[in-house]
Formats: C-alpha cells, structure tokens, sequence
C-alpha cells in the first residue's frame, strides 16, 4: 500500500450544545480519490475545513503529509489545495490577475508565476478567457479557474468541496476529466459531492457521513455487499411467469424487486443469469432481456441512508 | 500552542492588491474629487484672503492650511471633516466583501495566516490615504509658492510635514473602525451605515453633546469660580473622547506657532511671554504629542478590537 497522505483520528467538532461533526477517523493514502457523501448537513464541509487547519478541532487530530495543520498551517497550505464550494473570485480582476495573486501569495517568484499559470490555463482550456474579467465568466468557467488554481500552485492534495454543484451536464463532464487528470498525474484528491453518478465514475472508495460520523468507508462494492445486498443487479423482462416466486430458487440471490409488470430487478452476490435464464424456461414463459450491471451508488447509498433512518 | 511560519507573510501582497484595486475603485474616485474641489476651494479662499491681510500676518506659508474665507472653511477643517469619509469608504466592506464575494475562504487556504488578510487591507487603506494625503499637501504647496510667491522655510516644512503624519493618524482611527464594523458586521450596507452614524455622531453632534453632559457632571456653582473652571476642564475631556476634537486641537498648535496651549490658560503662566511670540517646533509638537499618541492609541484599540473578532471567526460564510 502506497504511503499514508491523511490521517485523522477521533475529529470532532462541537458549536455549543450542537454537533457538528462527532469523532471522525479517516485514513487517506496517496494518489486516492475518495469521495465524501452524506446529506446536508452530515458534517462534510466542517471536515474538510478542520482538515485544512480553517477551523479548530474541538477534539482529535489531523496529520496531513506528516504535518499538523494547526501548527503548521503555513506548511500544509502550501500543499494541500482547496476549492471551496461555490468559489468566488475578485469579479474585476481578470481570471490571470487572480491566479497571479494567489500565486504572489504562495510566495512565486514572478516568472515561474507566469509560466505556471499560462500552462495551467492551457490545461483546463481557458486560454483565451484568460485575460477577460472573471465577472464575465459562468459558473462552470469559475469551477475550471477554481481547477487551474489548483494546477499552477501544484498542490500534493487537492480538497474540493461540492466542485460540481450547479453545472450542466456538459460542465460537469469537463471538470471531471480535469480532476481525473489530476489524478492521474499524482495528486491525492478528497471529493464531496451529492451528485453520486460523478462519484461513482471516479472516485476509488467513499466515505458515507451521516449525523457527523463517518457511517461507512470503503469501495462502492464493499458497500453493497455490506448493506446485505448482492453486488451484483440483473435486470430481467419476461412474460408468462412469476419470477418473484421462482427466483428464490436460486442460490446466491438476496432480493427480487418488480419495478413494472413484466420487469424484474433482482439483486445477488454472483452471476445468476445462467440460473435465471434456466428458471424462466422451464416455467414456461419467454425471456425478453437479461441484463447485469454493478450495483449502482445511488441504490447503494438510498439503501443505506434508508436503513440507517429504520434503525434509528 | 506554537504556530510556525510567520503571521507577516503575504502581508504585502495583500496590502498592495487592496491599494491597487481601491485606486482603480470608482468609490475613491468620486470620493477624492471631492475632496480634490473642495481642497482647491479651500485653497483659493485662503491665498484671496492672505493676499488681503499679507501686511500684518506672521507664519504665512501655514496660513494656508487655516485660513479661511466665508463661507468656506479652511483646508484644514475640511480635512477634519472629509478624511474620515475617505476613510470609511475604504474600510466599511474590507472583510464582509470578502465573504460576501465568497473569496474569504478561498484566500485563507493560501498559504498565509489570517493576520496577513487584516493588516494587509488596514496597510493598502491607509498607504492610499497617504498618497492622496501627500498629493493634496504638494499641491496646497505649489499653489502657495504660485500665487503667493511664497517659499516655506525649513520650519514650516517640518509643521506641516508633523501635521501631515498626524492626520494620517486621523485618518486611521477612522479606517479602523470601518474595518472593524465590517468584521462585526455581516452586511456591508450595514456596517457603512454604522460607521457613517459614529462619524456623524462624534464630528457633528459631539460638539453639542459635550458641554451638556458636562454641566450634568460638573454644575457650575455661582458662588465658587473655580467650579467654571472644573467644568471646562470636563468639558474638555469629553470633548476629546471624539478624534475630531483631537485633531483639531493638533491642527491649531502644529500649523499656529503663535498657540501656546490647547487648554486654559492663566494669566501666571503668561508673565515674561512675549503675546503673539512663535513657539519653537519642538515645542508645539510637545504640546499636542497627548493627542497624537491619543489618535494612535485609538487606532490601535479598534485594529484591535477587528483583529480579534476576526481571528475568532468562522471560514465559511
């Protein structure tokens, strides 16, 4: 396993009487992507702001890159980037002023600036914004300076906060490729986001926060076999039988759901189709389609978030 | 617990971005052409008026700075009244913009600490102020020499150069508070209005409220004299609680040498003065030094004051 980049034990925050985040432990090793979920409210934001040393812990620790972002705040900003939801920029500054600012604060010598920001706008396709007045730009062109921030200060880690709220789909398939680059070349990234398809696509594990906690953390496969669900989801159309009853028949299969008359979605922890197929036939009905797919994080985290409530 | 890195990094950066966009700002714009016409209005006044009286007047290169034809006041009153307009239009949205710009928390992942973002926009206020500060001086001089054709003696250059400092000072008090109101406050709408109510207060209603709280603290006894003077002298001290009232007693002794005193004065403490005799410089700026460290140390208290309010505050909006 490659080296730890995050470390944080026992985070807990606390305004007065009201918790806002309730011990946290999260261990986060290099060049991962990991996505934070949760509902509004679950802490996520207070997190990353106590990762980055913004806000003080009430309890617990943070090691980021060896280093305590309370007392090495300097040290971790330097490397640890964050896009904050909803970024803002100075709105009459243009876009290349603005990097050139933070760039000066970063303590940049004037002609690696330049350098750095000219590539890093080559790279998220701003160019030729570059020069106009950051209040001309859209929501999507700000997230992407928001990106080449990221890029010119060459951040170790990148924390981004909500980076897709709000875009069109277009939008939000470009930023994803800019932070699958990222990736790519290196950097350890820490995602929250609501929109579970984005996370799905590129993220390694995730981390599901509800009520301040961190309820589970692991890959989207270790999710759906941990809610007691199979991985795997065949969808499976068919007339002239009751594949409710049947399909208890077979082994390895945890659930049957009918979406619609005719339609079947059935859930199990290995490839049943072979068995599913047989089933049908020998009932005597027609099979129309039989379709397998991996389970998907949106049905993983409903499910969750849904047996979390019932427990409670 | 020990933070390493130094709480002045970045410090400059900050100032000069903060200077560097309120000189492009319409705000000071507007702002310092009025102060601009009504400095040359005041100006003009004066040399008209010294032109007339030239004969019987001392100290005539500080004359500019005070005198004053009706209905204008003198330069340096306008000064006393515009300069904390200046300043509150640099100050009153310094740290609210910025989180109403949602840019604060994008700024305090750079990799300087929170002190840097306040000095640094108290610093970028204040050195426009100087600038303009000093433009405004240079231009009272050379339309002194061109009119008046007048050239200021080593004396008069260190005046009204203390003077000058001295309302820089001024004008500090006054950008601290904004600054402060727009840590305390969320709405920059808000915080302007506030700061402008202090203003207002203390530079127009001050003068009147002085003396009734003083008759209320000290009443005057018809039968003891001295009770006129414990009076004054309360007075007085109310009346300094304003910067204004500060100002103005600096600006009559450091561009007046003929000033001897900013309080009462009794006939004993005159005997062997030649009436109408300068003071030395020194002497003057010895006089009023109560109120210059009273300006700075006001300054100071509400930098202060921001500071930890900011320090304390929440990252996100």
């Amino acid at each position: 396993m490659s080296a730890v980049v995050l470390e944080a034990k026992g985070l807990a925050k606390r305004y007065g009487a009201a918790v806002a985040v309730a011990g946290i432990d999260l261990t986060v090793h290099e060049g991962e992507v990991i996505g934070l979920l949760g509902p509004n409210g679950a802490g996520k934001t207070t997190t990353i702001l106590m990762l980055l040393g913004l806000t003080e812990a009430s309890e617990g620790s943070v090691r980021i890159l060896g280093k305590d972002p309370l007392r090495q705040p300097l040290e971790v900003k330097r490397e640890v980037g964050y896009l904050p939801d909803s970024v803002g920029f100075y709105d009459t500054m243009t876009g290349r002023e603005n990097l050139a600012y933070t760039a000066r604060l970063a303590g940049m010598s004037r002609d690696l600036a330049r350098e750095r920001i000219a590539a890093a706008f080559d790279k998220v396709r701003l160019t030729e914004a570059a020069d106009r007045p950051v209040a001309t730009y859209s929501r999507g062109m700000r997230q992407r300076l928001g990106i080449a921030e990221l890029l010119m200060r060459d951040c170790r880690v990148a924390i981004l906060d909500e980076p897709t709220s709000g875009l069109d789909p277009q939008s939000t398939q470009e930023l994803l490729d800019l932070i699958l680059e990222l990736s790519r070349g290196g950097m350890t990234i820490l995602l929250s986001s609501h929109m579970l398809d984005v996370v799905q696509s590129i993220c390694h594990r995730i981390a599901l926060f509800n009520r301040g906690r961190i309820g589970f953390f692991g890959t989207i496969e270790e999710l759906a076999a941990r809610i007691g669900r199979g991985s795997f989801v065949i969808d499976v159309e068919a007339d002239g039988v009751d594949l409710d009853r049947l399909a208890g028949a077979a082994e390895g299969v945890t659930s049957v759901a009918v979406p619609a008359a005719g339609r079947w979605q059935v859930e199990a922890t290995r490839d049943v189709r072979p068995e599913l197929a047989r089933l049908v036939v020998e009932a005597g009905g027609s099979l129309r389609n039989l379709d397998l797919r991996r389970a998907r994080l949106d049905e993983a985290y409903n499910r969750y978030f849904r047996e979390v409530a019932d427990a409670a | 617990m020990r933070r390493e890195g130094s709480p002045f990094r970045g410090v400059g950066t900050v100032a000069l971005k903060e200077a560097a966009d309120h000189m492009v700002s319409a705000r000071m714009h507007l702002i310092m052409l009025l102060v601009l016409l009504t400095a040359i209005g005041a100006v003009y006044g004066a040399i008209d008026r010294i032109r007339a009286t030239t004969a019987e007047d001392a100290y005539l290169f500080l004359k500019l700075f005070t005198v004053a034809r009706e209905p204008l006041p003198s330069f340096a009153a306008f000064l006393g009244f515009l300069l904390p307009l200046v300043a509150i239009a640099l100050g009153f949205d310094a740290i609210n913009g910025e989180y109403n710009r949602r840019t604060m928390s994008r700024l305090l992942a750079q990799p300087i600490y929170r002190d840097a973002v306040l000095f640094g926009k108290f610093l970028g206020g204040l050195l426009v102020i100087a600038i303009a500060l000093l433009t405004l001086w240079l231009l009272m001089v050379g339309l002194g020499m061109l009119f008046l054709g007048l050239p200021p003696s080593a004396a008069d250059i260190v005046r009204s150069v203390s003077w000058l400092a001295a309302t820089l000072a001024y004008a500090g008090v006054w950008l601290a508070l904004a600054i402060a109101f727009s840590t305390l406050i969320r709405s920059p709408a808000t915080s302007a209005l506030a700061a402008l109510s202090v203003w207002l207060v203390l530079t127009v209603f001050w003068g009147m409220i002085a003396p009734l709280a003083a008759g209320i603290v000290a009443p005057l006894d018809p039968f003891d004299p001295m009770s006129i003077l414990n009076r004054f002298e309360w007075q007085q001290a109310i009346a300094r609680v304003s910067p204004q009232t500060l100002y103005g007693e600096v600006t009559g002794l450091l561009l007046d040498p003929a000033a001897r005193s900013v309080g009462p004065l009794f006939m004993h403490q005159m005997q062997g003065a030649v009436i109408g005799a300068p003071l030395p410089t020194m002497e003057s700026l010895l006089i009023v030094w109560p109120q210059i460290s009273g300006l700075v140390a006001a300054m100071l208290v509400l930098f202060t004051l921001a500071y930890v309010v900011f320090q304390r505050q929440e990252v996100r909006a």
